[in-house]
């Protein structure tokens, strides 16, 4: 299990007071100041009104859209030299997307980075929060392709907007009304819509809905960025975040007849991983630096002992 | 020649600004960022080397605008006392280029010398019910800052675990009146940085303030 990770190309000590902090020629965590200028001040906005999407103007990042270019452009505003920087795909560190996120950083900003969820001071995710809880002091980027959670009930950005300008949210009732009627339970499964603070109606980003619970009094600071729809939205550090439900249908979260079948745990979000071609599965933690954690402190799964080689890092 | 060059201060009587740009205006961002995400914690804000704003100008004050203006930010001065907020505006403009204005409620950003002469916060731009973040944010210039000190101020709202207290001198006496009418505009409202020398705090339009 590896500590922090410190690959930094004797960057540090060559920031001059010139301005030039940069790496391999780039600017110090690859935006320039005016970009990050403007970027700070759209966070600063989005956590001073919780839940509200404030457009920005998103920067042509060296990656498409739909790769994290929100989130990358939120953490290169926010990153400085002393921080530490996870970042996770689907809650593992070890996937395409989390690992070039992490290099990019690496190469641009000098910095450290950790897999361990509790040595990092800011997280980037792609669509899960971690399992461990977060501390007071971290910050949660994460990213998201649509921050409109009404988008799909009406396509008119005139309208959404003055949906969140006047609360008016029947219509994401309706449709959980309709779910209901239709199916007899709510079908939404990730990027399941919450309230925050009591007022605006917010997408959580396509994480599961196992993971909304955790957004809720949140001691971190959560940081949302949409790089191709170009807003940023925040929540703060302790603010009520509910799902949207019915009293007769109250909010549920997943729930597995299995357990993780490397580290034994039975209160995480599991991933299903098919083994063969007969359609032999393992259930495993989604979140692969906490079932490492576990493992490592002597939890065993089922198969904990005969994982395959590239389950077990 | 446009008009500009003709004001353009000359430089000899600038006192300069961060000496390391890009560290420390990340630095005093994230000293912001706390601030504002945790609304009565109080975060040091001074930064190091031969930075030197002018007076009235405090050091922490004059790091947040540094950090926070630029061409895209029109600024409101309040009244220098002593008479020298010419001194301060040369400085803004150059380090940071951001247009200064007269009109309050144009202002992206207000920055007020003295805490006590703070005028009513509703003479700034609230933003709309379906654009809030167009607000203006409001830095003040206060004597000194303490959280959980001897309180004066009960603080609850997002970013804050339960309450939190807080308290402030050398600000108008009724502040908390115009805070607790701002606070009732949600979602518009104007977001209040309070900068001692040497260290901030934050009021977001979300914080409800009981004096």
């Amino acid at each position: 299990m590896n500590a922090i990770e410190n690959t930094n190309h004797g960057g540090n000590g060559g920031h001059g007071g010139n301005g030039a902090g940069g790496h391999g020629g780039y600017n110090f965590a690859y935006l320039d100041e005016q970009s990050k200028r403007m970027i700070r001040r759209a966070i600063l906005k989005a956590v001073a009104i919780p839940g509200y999407q404030v457009p920005f103007g998103s920067r042509e990042m060296p990656l498409p859209y739909g790769w994290g270019t929100g989130g990358i452009q939120v953490t290169a505003s926010i990153i400085g030299r002393d921080d530490v920087l996870k970042v996770i795909d689907q809650g593992a560190d070890d996937t395409t997307n989390a690992v070039s996120i992490r290099k990019f950083f690496v190469r641009t900003a000098g910095i450290a980075t950790t897999e361990e969820t509790g040595q990092a001071t800011i997280i980037q995710t792609r669509h899960r929060i971690p399992e461990q809880s977060l501390l007071p002091g971290q910050i949660l980027v994460y990213q998201v392709p649509i921050p409109e959670p009404l988008r799909w009930l009406e396509a008119r950005e005139t309208e959404t907007r003055k949906m969140h300008g006047l609360a008016d949210y029947g219509i994401m009732h309706v449709k959980l009304y309709e779910d209901i009627a239709k199916y007899g339970h709510i079908e939404t499964s990730y990027d399941y819509p919450v309230r925050v603070n009591g007022r605006y109606l917010t997408a959580p980003s396509p994480i599961p809905k196992f993971d909304n619970p955790k957004m809720n009094d949140m001691p971190a600071l959560q940081l949302f960025g949409a790089g191709r729809e170009k807003r940023i939205y925040a929540i703060p550090p302790h603010t009520r975040v509910e799902s949207l439900d019915f009293d007769d249908h109250p909010f549920e979260v997943q729930t597995w007849s299995e357990v993780c079948a490397l580290c034994g745990a039975d209160d995480t979000y599991l991933d299903e991983v098919i083994m063969d071609d007969r359609g032999t599965s393992m259930f495993v933690c989604s979140d692969t630096a906490h079932c490492a954690e576990r493992r490592a402190a002597g939890h065993r799964g089922p198969d904990g002992d005969a994982a395959p080689t590239g389950l077990v890092p | 020649m446009t008009p500009d060059d003709r004001m353009v201060p000359t430089v000899s009587g600038l006192g300069p600004g961060f000496g390391d740009g890009v560290g420390q205006s990340q630095a005093a961002f994230r000293a912001v960022l706390r601030a504002m995400s945790r609304p009565g914690t109080v975060e040091a804000l001074a930064p190091a080397g031969a930075f030197a704003p002018p007076l009235p100008l405090t050091p922490a004050a004059a790091a947040v605008g540094l950090t926070l203006f630029d061409f895209e930010t029109p600024v409101y001065l309040s009244e220098d006392p002593a008479g020298a907020g010419s001194a301060v505006e040369d400085y803004l403009r150059f380090h940071t280029g951001a247009p200064m204005v007269a009109q309050a409620d144009a202002a992206a950003f207000a920055l007020i010398f003295n805490g006590l002469e703070t005028p009513p916060l509703s003479v700034f731009q609230a933003g709309s019910d379906q654009a809030p973040e167009t607000s203006t944010t409001v830095i003040v210039q206060v004597a000194s800052l303490v959280a959980d000190g001897e309180a004066c101020w009960r603080l609850t709202g997002p970013g804050i675990d339960g309450a939190a207290a807080f308290s402030v001198a050398g600000l108008r006496d009724d502040f908390a009146d115009d805070l607790i009418a701002n606070q009732a505009l949600f979602p518009r409202g104007v977001d209040v940085i309070l900068a001692a020398p040497d260290r901030i705090a934050a009021l977001p339009r979300t914080t409800r303030v009981e004096a």
